[in-house]
């Protein structure tokens, strides 16, 4: 064992075959989701790639020796830090996908040129250094990984480590501030609400919002027996967003030209009145 | 194989990083090409530490992830107050300060 650790303390030149095997399987499908997160439209997608990303990262960590911080960047990133931003996506509205249109004109040849010289720029700089051998964590780690960080962490760095603490409360504290809102008017009793609803327009419930039998949904307004929307059946803040899906008159339309092919298969000559007006809506 | 390949890893994927935070107009997903920096950072960070055979750097990628914690939280809630009060989430929308 002692000999083993010794030898892995002694500067080698290279690892072994297996991991140069994941480094590259890996590294090619952490590079892809790198640059899925950069050019998905739709920011769900962007962030199912970064997760991706993450977890291979986490395994390059555990190939690296760094067990800990493998097990940490599964369970704080992908469990915590990618799930909050799923969120934050759910509430700001996954539907927005960004606009392709430029607003600064000739941004985005600039900005991937800036890109490719910065990375040419790391990339030399790596390559100017001369790291030909590594160390290794065999002896760093003899001791067990977590043992190892804890002991740097509680003696070394203890003051980086309080100011962390101190940080994360500030950050927890300052996300409540900047998400809470103040309310500016007093909220309404429970009798003000009942006699706000006796008194008002609506005494029975609202009508229920979806159309039975070809659309089934809240953003879909009832439709009333002539045919037209009811548009206090769909939500209140579905109205003020404008995010009403009106299908009446396509509902009509489709429903006009199924009964056109109905009689045309059962060959029936119509020569009722609505008769031209019927073929024009089943050509559209 | 060498190490210095997560090197290389970590320098490609901070560029593309970076080259998101200037293409893409999302505040979400500018934030996300931060994140991916960030991580790229931490491999660099582990990568030194293998290198060197000691456990700093491990540590400093450590604090690290609770910076990045810490920024990922406050920077959210920016973004969800920025668009309750603009309803979008385009950086382009955020213009008041222009001339």
């Amino acid at each position: 064992m002692s000999a083993q650790l010794a030898a892995a303390a002694t500067l080698s030149a290279g690892t072994s075959t297996g991991e140069a095997f994941q480094f590259w399987v890996l590294g090619t499908v952490a590079v892809a989701g790198a640059l899925c997160t950069v050019f998905m439209r739709r920011a769900v997608h962007s962030a199912l790639c970064l997760a991706g990303t993450m977890i291979i990262l986490a395994v390059f960590y555990l190939a690296n020796g760094a067990y800990f911080l493998g097990v940490v960047q599964i369970v704080v990133y992908t469990g915590a830090i990618m799930m909050l931003f799923l969120f934050v996506v759910m509430l700001v509205g996954v539907t927005a996908a960004d606009s392709l249109k430029e607003t600064i004109k000739g941004q985005r040849w600039l900005a991937l040129l800036c890109g490719l010289g910065f990375g040419i720029l790391l990339a030399a700089g790596v390559g100017n250094a001369s790291l030909k051998e590594f160390t290794g964590l065999g002896q760093a780690n003899a001791n067990g990984n977590v043992e190892g960080l804890a002991a740097l962490i509680f003696t070394k760095y203890v003051f980086a480590f309080e100011i962390t603490g101190a940080l994360l409360i500030t950050a927890a504290v300052g996300a409540m501030v900047l998400t809470h809102r103040e309310r500016t008017e007093r909220a309404k009793t429970q009798r003000e609400m009942s006699e706000e609803r006796v008194r008002g327009k609506h005494l029975p419930p609202l009508p229920a919002p979806g159309v039975y039998a070809r659309h089934n949904a809240v953003d879909v307004a009832g439709l009333l027996p002539d045919g037209t929307p009811a548009e206090l059946s769909v939500m209140q803040t579905l109205r003020q967003r404008g995010q009403i899906r009106d299908v009446s008159a396509e509902a009509i339309s489709d429903l006009k030209a199924l009964e056109q092919r109905a009689e045309d298969r059962l060959e029936r000559t119509n020569s009722g009145p609505g008769k031209g007006s019927n073929r024009g809506e089943a050509s559209k | 194989m060498n190490p210095v390949n997560y090197l290389y890893l970590a320098a490609l994927l901070f560029t593309i990083g970076a080259t998101g935070v200037l293409i893409r107009r999302n505040a979400i997903v500018v934030f996300m090409c931060v994140e991916l920096m960030l991580n790229a950072c931490n491999l660099a960070f582990v990568t030194f530490s293998r290198m060197h055979g000691n456990l700093d750097g491990q540590v400093i990628a450590f604090f690290t992830m609770v910076v990045a914690a810490a920024e990922v939280v406050v920077g959210l809630a920016i973004i969800v107050s920025l668009f309750r009060s603009r309803h979008s989430a385009s950086v382009d929308d955020a213009s008041l300060m222009k001339l």
